[in-house]
């Protein structure tokens, strides 16, 4: 089974900088172990230690959160869409940071 | 020969107007009456000049002035099924203007004989308020021209209080917008200064700015678009004890907000004081928007991310 996966671009760094990968499993759960096996420094920002999905992380199966289908027992159709959408801020000081971490 | 062209034109004027009442494009002012009250889906198209709509207008009416309606009209109304009625003072403007408007394809539309004159003879409301000043009527012009403003949401807009959390890269194009729209207070809460890294983004500031706190060049930024707007200036940073203090002066919140614990105070506030909550956050190229209004039976911010991230797993 074979799924798109939309990373987001806080993420992007730890998924080889990449913002669309081409996932397999048979359900969100296996998606997501295919996902932090192959790229390791995802792990520990989508799931906590319990290995539940972080709870400032909603994930979607084309366009319904995962909470109100199966969560991770979610089963996927080839070619499903998975959205990783984590909370953001910025808006306003976005510009000093990266200035800071170029000094 | 002067006297013979004011006669063809006044020949012309009677041929036309007959014509058109021939071909059927009257509609009584009762008809009209019938037609509102019944909440028929007609389009009521006010074609008059700014310095009488000041004087007084039907309720619910679209304003497009006749100079302009050649030009504009398919703009304003794409659909040229749906019914309109057209009228003017008294009913000779609106003749021409259903004419034009047939030539250009819309299928029915209606002159109202006798104008807002008849109307009001008749004995029907004209909501008249010196609330626009022609200055107005003229600045506001392109949304009177829309169904979905018109006067009544014009009026609205300026009676409306809208809080700005926040005079950043949010704050700033939101700020320009609602003041160029008209919304009639803005208040703004913002407790930094600003600082030459935010001028790529932050429209409000300029570089004489710099140093200076952000609240005080976004009212003056504010000002100089449009002086009708009251500013409200809160040179604090939000807190969970000056949150609801400010928050219920306000009907909408608009979170510009760069951090966390502020977009979750701003949540859990709105929720408890029931205000409508524009969200919005930014990383790089990537945005997110949505209106959390949990009073009227929508989710808040909690029901999509129930808790902020910890510092450092996210980066803001």
């Amino acid at each position: 089974m074979e799924v798109h996966v939309r990373i987001p671009t806080p993420l992007k760094k730890l998924a080889g900088e990449r913002d669309l990968i081409h996932a397999q499993g048979e359900t969100v759960g296996e998606v997501l172990g295919w996902l932090t096996e192959t790229y390791p420094g995802l792990k520990e920002r989508l799931r906590d230690e319990q290995g539940e999905v972080r709870r400032f992380i909603t994930i979607y199966v084309n366009d319904e959160d995962i909470r109100f289908i199966q969560n991770l027992e979610t089963p996927l159709k080839d070619g499903d869409r998975i959205s990783i959408i984590p909370a953001i801020a910025g808006g306003s000081r976005l510009g000093e940071h990266l200035g800071k971490l170029r000094k | 020969m002067k006297i013979g062209t004011l006669r063809t034109i006044k020949a012309f004027r009677d041929w036309f107007i007959i014509k058109a009442r021939n071909e059927g494009s009257e509609i009584s002012v009762e008809e009209t009456h019938q037609l509102l009250q019944d909440k028929e889906p007609v389009v009521l198209l006010d074609i008059r000049e700014k310095e009488e709509i000041v004087l007084g207008y039907i309720k619910g009416a679209v304003f497009l002035p006749q100079g302009l309606l050649h030009d504009e009209v398919e703009e304003v109304l794409p659909d040229k099924d749906v019914p309109v009625v057209v009228y003017c003072a008294a009913g000779i403007r609106s003749l021409a203007a259903a004419k034009l408007m047939r030539e250009k394809g819309y299928a029915h539309v209606f002159s109202m004989a006798k104008g807002i004159d008849g109307w009001q003879k008749a004995g029907y409301e004209v909501t008249s308020d010196s609330e626009l000043t022609p200055d107005q009527l003229n600045r506001y012009s392109r949304h009177l021209m829309l169904r979905e403003v018109g006067m009544e949401g014009q009026l609205r807009l300026l009676k409306a209080k809208v809080l700005l959390v926040g005079a950043g890269g949010l704050g700033c194009p939101a700020g320009l917008y609602l003041a160029a729209a008209g919304v009639g207070t803005i208040g703004i809460i913002d407790s930094d200064r600003v600082d030459l890294t935010n001028l790529q983004r932050q429209i409000l500031h300029g570089l004489a700015d710099v140093g200076r706190p952000k609240t005080e060049s976004a009212k003056e930024a504010i000002h100089r678009i449009n002086p009708d707007v009251k500013v409200v200036t809160y040179q604090e940073r939000l807190t969970s004890q000056n949150v609801v203090e400010i928050f219920k002066e306000y009907d909408v919140v608009v979170d510009g907000s760069d951090n966390f614990p502020t977009k979750y105070l701003v949540n859990d506030a709105s929720f408890f004081t029931g205000k409508p909550y524009v969200y919005g956050g930014v990383f790089q190229f990537e945005g997110q928007a949505s209106v959390f209004f949990p009073k009227e039976g929508g989710p808040c911010m909690r029901c999509l991310f129930p808790e902020p991230p910890p510092p450092g797993l996210v980066p803001s």
